[in-house]
């Protein structure tokens, strides 16, 4: 290829530019992260799933989740219409693979991402015996895996199914909100995967924010809003028979 | 796929909780039980149970012994344990754990039998044989002092730690409760009868436990049952029961009668897999079946051998039926879905860390502790006064 | 005292506790990590531990700092959100070291059909349609440019 002067004048600066949000990118420039700047959420925009599974795929290659254990899972909804308590509801191996075809037949369907709430009263922290689990002054949920005992309560006690006893570690695992990545101006591995921006990652005390306005016009929710755990993966359009 | 129907959270199709977590609180309920069927004679002054007033705090001493190996075997890293002692949370009622286990065994358990047993202590190190003796010594603390003075202080001091000793028994199986019963993201457990509902089955089984062992060591031993004392255990057993299964159907009448969004699901759930222990065993066989034939005992004068038969059946009974319970509210509660669309099943392995051949072995390890403290520390009238021992 | 006398053994028992006890302080003190309590019940370091975890993905703005070319294209197109390793997968090991880990190229006909495969379930407006009878067989990048696959903005091969 060949590269005019003209070319060059424009592409060193830029690349000079990208040279920085590059360094930005590799894992030792991390050091004006300050926790107290920042409360991390999640925006789910259900209409906008397509059930491809990108992110149940990106989470496990990003995080080493094993087999058969899932940090994140996406749940296909079939609503009738007499009874919206009971959907039948679908997640072949979490929906890693994505989905089997849906035949038209004139029912509501839908997907629904999942993954840890990352809540702000949560109570799987609060039931550690040892202070193995903990909510980061950032708003990250965490496990101490050189800590955990592995005793489970917290499994018990988390209202949302998303954590698991990892079967090498013997410690809990779950969703990180890829804390190694957010803490480097990156994003989390599904929102980076997620091909049409259903899933975003949102900063609740950075104004400039662009979540911040879509939280303020759009109607969103929290799962299981009744428990009060202070969940902060915010859904968008979640229909009311979403367990 | 294997066991599961409906829809589950792809996490849970495996159980966290196992048969082990079954037998922790069954073991403490029995510690707690027996405890209590102590302190009747020690502090409401029930004269007709003291024939197991001993044998009843070694029972207790056993199984207490044994507790915490099936909480530590099921860790996934057993020798963080300490890390409860050292870094408790406040905010976790299994923190709780470590330092009521710690109290209760050595500030009331150990510290009554010693109180108790101290006179016996004292002489026995000075007349048993050549190598028991050093474990007797070790066990008097270097004082020999068994005047009457220092005796009457033993007993007053006694007497204070069996009336802590109550709601020390109390808070160490009613935390076990509170575990379950705080969980709000578990309908099955969350609730804020499961505390009471597990010191009272704890105090059935417990009481069932010593009546069963009184009744069957004296068999072995050839010697006569006190019956005196067996009717006024079993008169304490049935009243106790009759809480019990009060307590135990007030949650189920106000479950059924609310139906919340969880009802539906677990309704399903005790009508199909929980149907057998739930239904059959732990309300029929381990409840109603015992609470009859003891009425019957309370109510119509049987000769002697009748009411010995009633009440080893009616205590063996009652101990699967308070098992079936701790198995309900554990497997039971890890059965469905928090999704409430779905169900799992429960693969108890057989030669695994926790499986079924640990926990038997479990069961019967604090009757081998029960034989070795009752060759240490006979409770038996006749064989505590060694012969060595003249009027002091 | 003559209590104190009878009661020696008692005192010893306690004595007992408070040994163990200081024996459990001391103890406490050697075990419990540094950083515990730092910013809350917990090991304030582990933060920091599970901050330096290795990173799969790299990030669309790396990919974007070199790949210039494909990102114009791409930024006019349907695909102008899509990610690139949404369908390159985890490559911040090429990011690191271009030259030497080159990525393999994505089989389209295998990697379209993952998101684009029609389905009653997928929301209305999204493009979708029955592989087989579409293409019959044929891979998808025949006709659709993959970084701008729209067919009217010029992406038809």
């Amino acid at each position: 290829m060949k590269i005019t002067r003209r070319q060059m004048i424009v592409l060193l600066p830029a690349a000079a530019v990208a040279w920085k949000y590059v360094l930005a990118g590799t894992p030792e420039a991390s050091p004006n992260y300050k926790m107290t700047e920042h409360w991390w959420s999640m925006l789910i925009d259900i209409p906008k799933c397509i059930g491809c599974g990108n992110c149940v795929r990106a989470c496990q290659t990003e995080n080493d989740v094993p087999d058969g254990y899932f940090r994140t899972w996406v749940e296909r909804y079939n609503v009738s219409d007499e009874d919206m308590t009971n959907p039948h509801v679908i997640s072949p191996d979490g929906g890693k693979e994505g989905f089997p075809v849906a035949q038209e037949d004139g029912e509501k369907y839908f997907f629904a991402p999942k993954m840890c709430n990352q809540c702000a009263d949560s109570p799987c922290t609060q039931v550690c015996p040892v202070g193995a689990t903990f909510i980061s002054p950032d708003g990250a949920v965490l496990v101490d895996q050189t800590y955990c005992l592995g005793c489970a309560y917290c499994v018990q006690a988390c209202p949302y199914g998303c954590r698991y006893i990892h079967p090498v570690k013997k410690v809990v695992d779950k969703c990180t909100l890829c804390y190694h990545r957010i803490t480097k101006g990156l994003t989390t591995a599904c929102c980076e995967a997620c091909p049409t921006g259903a899933r975003q990652l949102a900063d609740l005390k950075d104004p400039k924010d662009p979540i911040h306005e879509f939280l303020k016009t759009h109607s969103v929710q929290v799962l299981k809003p009744h428990m009060a755990t202070g969940a902060k993966v915010f859904y968008n359009d979640l229909d009311g028979s979403v367990r | 796929m294997n066991g599961v129907e409906g829809f589950i959270y792809p996490n849970e199709i495996a159980l966290q909780w196992s048969v082990l977590i079954v037998l922790y609180p069954f073991i403490t309920g029995l510690v707690a039980g027996a405890f209590i069927l102590a302190s009747l004679e020690r502090i409401f002054r029930v004269e007709a149970v003291k024939p197991t007033y001993r044998l009843a705090l070694l029972t207790a001493l056993a199984f207490l012994l044994v507790a915490p190996l099936p909480l530590i075997l099921h860790l996934g890293h057993p020798f963080r344990s300490p890390e409860m002692y050292f870094t408790p949370h406040s905010t976790s009622a299994m923190a709780m754990f470590g330092y009521v286990y710690m109290w209760y065994l050595m500030a009331v358990l150990v510290f009554e039998i010693w109180l108790d047993y101290r006179r016996e202590i004292v002489l026995w190190s000075q007349s048993a044989g050549k190598w028991t003796r050093w474990i007797y010594r070790l066990m008097t603390l270097g004082s020999s002092n068994i005047s009457e003075h220092s005796l009457a202080i033993d007993e007053r001091v006694g007497w204070i730690v069996t009336l802590i000793g109550i709601p020390s028994a109390f808070l160490l199986h009613g935390y076990v409760g509170f575990i379950f019963g705080s969980v709000k993201a578990n309908p099955w457990w969350s609730s804020p009868l499961m505390p009471v509902v597990f010191i009272f089955s704890a105090m059935v089984s417990g009481i069932a436990a010593v009546m069963l062992l009184y009744m069957a060591i004296a068999k072995l031993r050839k010697q006569k049952i006190d019956i005196s004392c067996v009717d006024t255990i079993a008169m304490y057993l049935f009243y106790t029961f009759i809480i019990d299964f009060s307590l135990e159907m007030l949650d189920l009448i106000h479950r059924i009668y609310e139906a919340d969004e969880s009802f539906r699901s677990l309704n399903f759930l005790v009508h199909t897999q929980l149907y057998i222990p739930h239904i059959v065993i732990q309300i029929c066989l381990g409840t109603l079946t015992p609470i009859v034939l003891l009425g019957i005992t309370q109510v119509v004068k049987l000769p002697e051998m009748a009411r010995k038969r009633i009440y080893s059946v009616a205590g063996c009974l009652t101990l699967i039926g308070i098992f079936a319970m701790r198995w309900n509210v554990v497997i039971g509660g890890q059965l469905f879905s928090k999704s409430f669309l779905g169900y799992t099943t429960y693969k108890m392995g057989l030669v695994t860390k926790e499986g079924l051949i640990v926990a038997v072995a479990l069961t019967i390890l604090p009757l081998v502790f029960l034989w070795v403290l009752v060759k240490l520390l006979p409770p038996w009238p006749e064989k505590s006064v060694p012969e060595a021992a003249a009027a002091d | 005292m003559s209590v104190f006398k009878d009661a020696r053994h008692l005192f010893r028992f306690a004595g007992l506790f408070v040994f163990a006890f200081l024996v459990f302080l001391v103890v406490r003190h050697d075990v419990v990590p540094k950083s515990f309590g730092q910013y809350g019940h917990y090991r304030g370091n582990a933060i920091g531990e599970i901050a330096a975890h290795p990173i799969k993905f790299a990030g669309h703005q790396a990919c974007e700092s070199c790949h210039t070319d494909v990102l114009d294209v791409k930024a006019k197109g349907k695909h102008a959100n899509v990610n690139c390793e949404a369908c390159h997968g985890a490559l911040a090991k090429h990011a690191d070291d271009p030259s030497t880990v080159t990525p393999v190229k994505p089989d389209t006909a295998v990697i379209c059909a993952q998101c684009h495969t029609a389905s009653a379930a997928k929301p209305k407006g999204f493009p979708q349609v029955v592989p087989e009878e579409h293409s019959t067989g044929l891979p998808c990048e025949t006709c659709h440019k993959p970084h701008s696959p729209g067919m009217d903005a010029g992406g038809a091969k």
